[in-house]
């Protein structure tokens, strides 16, 4: 039971949590309280350092914010604007609040203000979908399209948008570059003519990319029911992405074991069984590798084409705050920024444990 | 009759100055229901040989014939046991086992199958393994899956390549039992490869020695005379078994003599003074260091 519970947490990356497990099974705990202190407590008492330094530094920032806006008013206004503006600033006030980094208490009020955001906004929503109920029904009884709620989208909602993005950009990276790969890695002389343009391609900025799906998009979709800036952003992020796998692909295929490759010889099998058989499972660590980086590039790149392609998410979020220049918005800002990481984080576990998985040679059966 | 004939092979590898005369002038016949062995050095071009036979290469010259028809490629009637063993490690036992049966049985049916596989699994011994993954065998289980596999197929000839040199001692002791068992049973025609003498009296009927390469041949052949069973505590003590081991071992090394006369090449070293080696550190003074 403990066993199984440790490997199954290994499995998850949460390996750190295996000395906690040992203590409470009374194994050893001197020695398992040292690796959980090495393991687990050290990674937290190094980020309640950086929270201490983010303070410090937002405090002096914001000092000097303030000392200037006061002898900026005393310059153009005299000593009695200059105590009016201190006294504004000491009192709280939105009006004169000097706008730098936040400091993490401000950020944590954000967070709050946000979820709060997203509960209210939940409501309108319930309230909403009761309130049209009885007109959708009748709607759809006559075969129109049922009222859906076309409100400012939640926090919540827009890193629901990013993860569909993210999740339709990888799966289009998925179905182009591994069969891409696998063709490419069964022919050297193929490898060989499409190395340099994989090359190429393979740094473009996920922005140019953008443009390019740009262009093509808007001449082959002219439907305007649908959702065309959605289309390009997740096209782009599976452009963007998709060369790791297709790279390393085509290397796991190319590279598969020699012995393998004289069985399925010895055993005469066709082209088909080879490639099912022999060669695919036989690449799949590294494919699942590849996978892998595509999607901590993909949730990398994500943000950025957000941003340009105006498509709802996390990406446009941190834009439209930026461009709002609310009170707030620097510190919705650097919540987001923990989003996106702690979701890239997530990820990139996620996908860890799938590598992990798929790969026969550490003998997990 | 003579199932396999092999009439002056040759094989080289590389083109132009890098080409290496793997074999040449390589005549052989084996007979059906007989196990010859073929022993020789490390890079005498073995794999070579067996790998022209099982159809992973062909020759340069001369024809290799199976049943009198030349070979064009490797197929499920010769059996190959490989040196490292080639189980594909996603593959658990029995799948491994099933991979051959499903290629070379393809009409028999579901539980015509099931119970084929068994039968090769537990000819093996590897019964309650069955359902591991290659991972997680020892190397002696492992090269027995792989003679499971290899059998199951129903080849007319076994080809083994130095199957038992990767293994202990020990392991290796029994599985040359086990394998000389089961070949017992159903007679087909092997052909084993190896570089011990021992393990080839103890198997084989035949003993042909390969002489060192490059332009490797094949040596004159002993003949195996002991009955079988044979049992290993009682040929160590027969004479004529020490006679035999002796005589081979003294061809294989009069020709492995001859082989480093012939590449006497001089080398001329370059004059070089050999420097003192100083110990440099980083951020700090170069400390002298005193040899003498």
């Amino acid at each position: 039971m403990k066993d199984k519970s440790i490997k199954t947490l290994k499995m998850f990356g949460l390996g750190f949590l295996e000395p906690l497990i040992r203590i409470f099974s009374g194994e050893e705990p001197a020695k398992n309280g040292k690796i959980f202190f090495t393991r687990a407590l050290l990674p937290l008492l190094s980020i309640f350092v950086f929270i201490a330094i983010w303070h410090a530094g937002a405090m002096a920032l914001y000092n000097s914010e303030a000392d200037a806006r006061i002898e900026k008013a005393r310059e153009e206004q005299g000593e009695e604007a200059a105590i009016a503006m201190h006294e504004c600033i000491e009192s709280g006030d939105i009006s004169c609040q000097p706008n730098t980094l936040p400091s993490p208490a401000q950020v944590y009020g954000a967070f709050q203000a946000l979820w709060q955001d997203h509960q209210s906004i939940s409501e309108k929503k319930d309230d909403f979908k009761e309130r049209v109920s009885e007109t959708n029904e009748q709607r759809e009884a006559e075969g129109l399209d049922p009222i859906t709620y076309t409100g400012r989208p939640s926090f919540l909602d827009q890193i629901g948008t990013s993860l569909k993005t993210v999740f339709a950009g990888c799966l289009l990276a998925m179905f182009i570059a591994v069969p891409i790969g696998i063709i490419i890695g069964l022919s050297p002389s193929l490898r060989t003519s499409f190395n340099w343009l994989i090359q190429i391609l393979k740094p473009v900025s996920p922005v140019v990319w953008l443009l390019l799906v740009f262009m093509i998009v808007k001449t082959v979709i002219t439907d305007p029911s649908l959702d065309k800036s959605f289309i390009i952003s997740f096209i782009s992020v599976g452009l963007c992405a998709m060369w790791a796998t297709l790279v390393n692909t085509s290397m796991g295929v190319s590279t598969v074991d020699k012995d393998f490759i004289n069985v399925a010889k010895v055993l005469k099998l066709n082209i088909g069984q080879n490639i099912f058989k022999i060669i695919l499972p036989a690449s799949l660590p590294l494919i699942f590798t590849g996978l892998r980086i595509t999607v901590s590039v993909a949730w990398m790149v994500l943000i950025a084409i957000e941003l340009l392609a105006q498509s709802p998410g996390l990406g446009s979020f941190v834009w439209e705050e930026f461009q709002n220049g609310a009170n707030d918005s620097n510190a919705k800002i650097i919540v987001a920024m923990f989003v996106i990481g702690l979701i890239g984080f997530l990820l990139d576990r996620i996908m860890l444990s799938v590598q992990n998985m798929m790969s026969f040679n550490k003998g997990m059966a | 009759m003579a199932i396999l004939e092999l009439n002056n092979v040759s094989k080289s590898f590389g083109v132009g100055s890098n080409k290496i005369d793997v074999l040449t002038d390589i005549n052989l016949s084996v007979n059906e229901g007989e196990f010859l062995a073929i022993v020789g050095f490390s890079g005498s071009g073995k794999t070579t040989l067996i790998n022209l036979i099982n159809g992973l290469h062909f020759p340069d010259q001369g024809e290799v014939l199976l049943k009198g028809n030349p070979i064009v490629g490797p197929g499920p009637d010769r059996g190959v046991i490989f040196q490292n063993y080639s189980l594909l490690p996603w593959l658990s036992v029995y799948s491994n086992v099933k991979l051959a049966v499903d290629e070379v049985f393809p009409k028999m049916s579901r539980s015509e199958k099931e119970a084929h596989i068994l039968k090769y699994i537990e000819m093996v011994n590897l019964t309650p393994a069955r359902d591991k993954k290659p991972s997680e065998l020892s190397g002696g289980m492992r090269q027995r899956v792989s003679v499971a596999r290899a059998l199951a197929m129903n080849p007319e000839m076994l080809l083994m390549d130095e199957p038992l040199s990767a293994l202990d001692a020990l392991t290796r002791g029994s599985l040359q039992e086990e394998i000389i068992k089961i070949w017992s049973q159903n007679k087909k025609t092997a052909v084993l490869i190896t570089n011990d003498v021992d393990e080839g009296i103890l198997m084989a009927d035949r003993i042909i020695p390969l002489t060192p390469g490059p332009n490797a041949t094949l040596g004159p052949e002993f003949n195996v005379p002991f009955e079988r069973p044979r049992d290993v505590t009682n040929i160590n003590k027969d004479e004529q078994y020490k006679r035999l081991r002796n005589e081979i071992l003294e061809y294989l090394i009069e020709v492995g003599s001859t082989r480093r006369q012939v590449s006497d090449q001089k080398y001329i070293l370059p004059d070089l003074k050999p420097t003192m080696p100083g110990r440099i550190r980083l951020g700090r003074k170069k400390q002298k260091v005193k040899y003498f």
